[in-house]
C-alpha cells in the first residue's frame, strides 16, 4: 500500500496496514448509500484518524462520524454501514484465516451456571458497560446454543434469550429468580436495547462462522432507512419540512417586491440621528422593514377515497400549526368545516384525528366528496377575508364522484387569493381518470403537486421558494 | 489548563471542558479535541437546551480564550457581522483635510483606521486567540450562510478596499443550529458535525449535582426520571438540561424532600412553559406520582 498524496503533503501510512483502502471502500459504499461524501471529507477523515487512537473502537467510530457524517440521517446510515463494514470485514478475514472460537467459547460457559450468569448480564446492563456486556452476550449465546435451541434466525433467537435470561424493562421479573433481591435496580429501556444489539451482533458473528458465508453484500434497501416507519418519525420528518416552509414563505414577500426595496425614511429617528451632525441630516433612518406574516387557509380532504393519505395530510395539518400563527384550517368531505379550534388546543395527534373525525360534522349522508359545494361554502364563509396576501393550500384528490365541479367558483376563490396550491395524494399518473377532474382545476391553481411522502413535501416546498424542483 | 496549546489527548479535553464545569460526553470530547487539533469549525446540532452554546463557552473557559459571540438572527447582513466603514469618521477626515488631493485622501479613508470591527472580523483580527461562537446560524439565509465560507475554511476576510486580511491567530469557531432547516452541504462540509442530545439518566444526574451539590443523592435521581418522562411525552417545548438545575435550586429551597403531586404541581412550570403543555404534564405525569404523604 503506497503513501497517499494529499494536500498535507504525502501521508505516511498511520495504523494497520491497508486502512487506507478499507476506508475509501467504506467511503465509496457510503456514497452508494446516498449519503454525500466528498473528497475533503475523507481527507478529513485521515486527518482526524491521525489523532486518536486506533485501538479505540468508540474514539475511532465517532473521529469518522465527526468528519463524514453531517447530519443524523447521514449518521444513521453510517452506523448501520459502519457496523456491517467494519465487523464484516473482520469476520472475512476469520473465514480467510479458518480462525474458530468455538472451542474456547464452550469452554467458558461450562463454568458458569445460570443463575449466577443472569445476576452477572443484569449488573453489566445496570452499568451500561459495553465491553462486559458483549463478553456476556457471547457466553450467553454459548450457554443456550449448547443446549440445541439455536432456531437459525437471529431476531427469535435474540428474543428469546432475553426472555431466558428473564430481562425487561422497567419492571421487577416475577418468580423465583427475583428471591432475595427485591432490591434491585429496575433496568432502563435503552440499556436493554443495547444489550440487545450486542446479543444480535454476537449471533450474526456465529452465523457467519457456522455457514462460513457473510451476509448479503446490500442490506441497505431504500426502505430499511429513508421511509419513515414510525407515525412519529413520520411526524418529526413533516414538522421540519413545514418549518421550511414558513422560512420561505414568510420571506417570498420580499423577493416579489423587486431587488431594490423601497424603503419609508423615518423622520423622527432621522432627526434625532441628525443631533450628531449638527441638525444635518446626514445618516437617513429608515422604517425597519418586518417580515410579513402569511396568512395560510388549508383546505383538507378527509374523505374515504383519501384514508391512506390524510394520516400525512394530518400530521402536514398539526406540523403547519405549529409554525404558523395566522392559519386557518378546514376539513371537508361534503361540507366544509373549520377544525383550528381542535389544533390550537389539542397536542396529542392521535386526539386530533379523534376529534376531527367526531367533530368536524363534515359527512351529511353518502361520505363522498362533493367538491363543488365545498367551493361554494367555502367561498361565501370566508372570501371576505382572503386577500392578496392569503395562501390557500388545498389537500385532496380532485375527485367529485361525478359531481359538479364547480370550476368557476374555484376561480374565484383562486382570484381573491394571492396563492393557491393544491397538493394531491395520487401520482401525477392517474390524475384526471375516472371521476378526478383535476385538470379543471389545475388551471386556476399556482400549482399543483403530486405529494404523499415528505420527500414529496419538501420537493413543494422547494418549488413553493421558487428553487429547483428535488430530482425523483 | 492548557493555554492556547492543543490538548495531548481526548481525556485532556474532556477533563480541561469539566474543569470548566461542563461535563462533555464521549463524542462532544472527541469532536472539540479534534477541532482543536485539527483547526476546523464544530457543527454542534441538536434540540434546545442541550447545552450547546454551553460547550462553546466552556471552551472558552478550558482553553484560557476569549468568546466573541455572534448572534444569528433573520436579516443579519455583513455591515453587523464583518465589519462597516466609519463614515462619519471618514466625512471628518475629508473636512479636516480640506487641503490635501484626492489620491492622498482616498488612500487615507480607506485604511483600518476608519475600519469598525464586527465580531467575525474582531475574531480574525485579535492578536490572542479566540473562540468565536456563531450562535442559531440556522436563523440566518443562505446568503449569509455563503458569506461565512471564506472565513470558516481559511480564516480569512476580504476586503475589497484593503484586499485579504487573514487570521493573525486560529481561532476556535463554534456553530450552532437548532436544525430549523437544513443548513448547506457546502457549510456541512467544512465543518466537524457533532449532534448533541438530551443526556442519559447517569450524565444529567453529574450534571444537576455539579449545579446543586446540596441536593440529595435520592432526589436528584427522582427528579432526572421526572425530567426525562416529562420529555418523553409530544410537548410544545421539552424542558431543557438548564430548566432542570433550575428546577433542582428550586426544589432545594422549597426544602422538598421527595417529589410528590404537591410538590410536582407547585413547581412545575419552572420546567413546562406552554399553557397546553401544562395541561398534558399534569394530567400525564402528576398522576403518576404519589399523593402528598399526611407528615409532609
Amino acid at each position: 500500500m503506497s503513501p497517499t498524496a494529499s494536500p498535507y503533503g504525502p501521508r505516511a501510512e498511520t495504523g494497520p496496514p491497508g486502512i487506507t483502502a478499507k476506508l475509501l471502500g467504506f467511503c465509496e459504499e457510503l456514497r452508494g448509500e446516498g449519503v454525500a461524501v466528498g473528497t475533503s471529507e475523507i481527507l478529513d477523515a485521515f486527518a482526524a484518524l491521525e489523532q486518536v487512537p486506533w485501538e479505540s473502537r468508540d474514539d475511532f467510530r465517532e473521529a469518522l462520524a465527526a468528519t463524514i457524517a453531517k447530519s443524523q440521517e447521514d449518521r444513521r446510515v453510517f452506523e448501520l454501514l459502519f457496523e456491517r463494514w467494519f465487523f464484516r470485514a473482520a469476520e472475512a478475514e476469520a473465514i480467510e484465516r479458518e480462525v474458530s472460537e468455538q472451542g474456547q467459547r464452550h469452554e467458558g460457559a461450562e463454568r458458569l451456571d445460570i443463575d449466577e450468569l443472569r445476576e452477572q448480564i443484569r449488573q453489566a446492563i445496570v452499568e451500561g458497560n459495553d465491553g462486559e456486556m458483549r463478553d456476556l452476550a457471547r457466553l450467553a449465546i454459548a450457554a443456550f446454543g449448547r443446549q440445541g435451541e439455536g432456531s437459525g434466525v437471529v431476531g427469535v433467537d435474540v428474543q428469546r434469550i432475553r426472555r431466558t435470561l428473564e430481562l425487561s424493562a422497567g419492571t421487577q421479573p416475577q418468580g423465583e429468580a427475583t428471591d432475595g433481591a427485591a432490591d434491585r435496580p429496575p433496568i432502563d429501556r435503552d440499556q436493554l436495547n443495547r444489550f440487545e444489539r450486542h446479543l444480535r451482533r454476537e449471533l450474526e458473528r456465529d452465523l457467519i462462522e457456522r455457514t462460513e458465508t457473510l451476509p448479503p453484500a446490500r442490506p441497505l434497501a431504500e426502505l430499511d432507512r429513508a421511509l419513515p416507519t414510525s407515525p412519529t418519525q413520520d411526524l418529526a420528518a413533516v414538522h421540519r419540512a413545514v418549518s421550511q416552509m414558513k422560512r420561505r414563505l414568510a420571506t417570498l414577500g420580499h423577493e416579489q417586491r423587486g431587488r431594490r426595496r423601497s424603503q419609508v425614511v423615518d423622520v423622527r429617528r432621522t432627526m434625532r440621528a441628525s443631533l450628531e451632525t449638527g441638525g444635518v441630516p446626514m445618516h437617513l433612518r429608515y422604517r425597519p422593514k418586518r417580515p410579513r406574516r402569511p396568512e395560510i387557509y388549508v383546505l383538507c380532504d378527509v374523505s374515504t377515497s383519501v384514508t391512506s393519505a390524510s394520516v400525512f395530510f394530518l400530521s402536514v395539518l398539526h406540523a403547519l400549526h405549529d409554525s404558523f400563527r395566522k392559519l386557518r384550517s378546514f376539513v371537508f368531505i361534503e361540507r366544509i368545516s373549520e377544525v383550528t379550534e381542535i389544533f390550537e388546543h389539542e397536542r396529542d395527534f392521535r386526539e386530533i384525528a379523534r376529534r376531527v373525525s367526531s367533530e368536524g360534522g363534515v359527512a351529511d349522508v353518502s361520505g363522498y366528496t362533493d367538491y363543488g359545494r365545498v367551493w361554494l361554502e367555502f367561498l361565501t364563509e370566508i372570501s371576505d377575508d382572503l386577500d392578496p396576501r392569503s395562501t390557500v393550500i388545498v389537500l385532496g384528490d380532485a375527485r367529485t364522484n361525478g359531481r359538479e365541479p364547480h370550476a368557476e367558483v374555484f376561480a374565484q376563490v383562486s382570484e381573491r387569493a394571492g396563492r393557491l396550491f393544491w397538493l394531491n395524494p395520487e401520482p401525477k399518473l392517474y390524475w384526471n381518470y375516472g371521476d378526478s377532474v383535476m385538470a379543471a382545476y389545475e388551471r386556476h391553481c399556482d400549482g399543483a403537486f403530486e405529494c404523499w411522502t415528505t420527500r414529496h413535501l419538501e420537493n413543494f416546498v422547494n418549488v413553493v421558494a421558487g428553487g429547483v424542483p428535488a430530482a425523483e | 489548563m492548557a493555554k492556547a496549546q492543543p490538548p495531548d489527548s481526548v481525556a485532556e479535553t474532556k477533563q480541561a471542558l469539566a474543569a470548566a464545569s461542563y461535563l462533555a460526553d464521549e463524542s462532544a470530547a472527541l469532536v472539540s479535541f479534534l477541532a482543536q487539533r485539527l483547526g476546523k469549525p464544530i457543527l454542534v446540532e441538536g434540540p434546545a437546551g442541550v447545552g450547546k452554546t454551553e460547550l462553546a463557552k466552556a471552551l472558552s473557559r478550558a482553553s484560557g480564550r476569549e468568546l466573541i459571540r455572534l448572534q444569528c438572527y433573520e436579516g443579519l447582513d455583513e455591515a453587523k457581522a464583518l465589519y462597516e466603514w466609519n463614515y462619519r469618521k471618514q466625512l471628518l477626515r475629508i473636512q479636516a483635510g480640506g487641503e490635501s488631493g484626492w489620491d492622498e485622501v482616498h488612500g487615507d479613508i480607506f485604511s483600518e483606521e476608519f475600519l469598525l470591527e464586527r465580531p467575525l472580523m474582531q475574531a480574525i483580527a485579535s492578536p490572542e486567540p479566540v473562540v468565536l461562537l456563531i450562535d442559531e446560524i440556522d436563523k440566518t439565509d443562505q446568503e449569509f450562510e455563503a458569506m461565512l465560507l471564506e472565513l470558516l475554511s481559511d480564516f480569512q476576510i476580504t476586503i475589497p478596499e484593503l484586499g485579504q486580511v487573514a487570521a493573525t491567530s486560529m481561532p476556535i469557531v463554534v456553530l450552532t443550529s437548532n436544525n430549523s432547516r437544513e443548513l448547506t452541504e457546502a457549510l456541512k462540509r467544512r465543518c466537524l458535525y457533532l449532534w448533541l442530545d438530551y443526556p442519559e439518566l447517569e450524565r444529567e444526574m453529574e450534571i444537576v449535582r455539579l449545579h446543586t451539590p446540596d441536593l440529595s443523592e435520592t432526589l436528584t435521581r427522582r427528579l432526572v426520571e421526572v425530567v426525562r418522562m416529562v420529555r418523553a411525552l409530544d410537548l410544545k417545548k421539552p424542558p431543557s438540561i438548564a430548566e432542570t438545575i433550575d428546577w433542582a435550586r428550586t426544589l432545594l429551597l422549597m426544602g422538598a424532600e421527595d417529589i410528590d403531586r404537591e410538590t410536582f404541581e407547585q413547581s412545575m412550570s419552572i420546567i413546562v412553559k406552554h399553557r397546553t403543555d401544562i395541561d398534558l404534564v399534569a394530567e400525564r405525569v402528576g398522576m403518576k406520582l404519589s399523593a402528598p404523604t399526611q407528615a409532609g
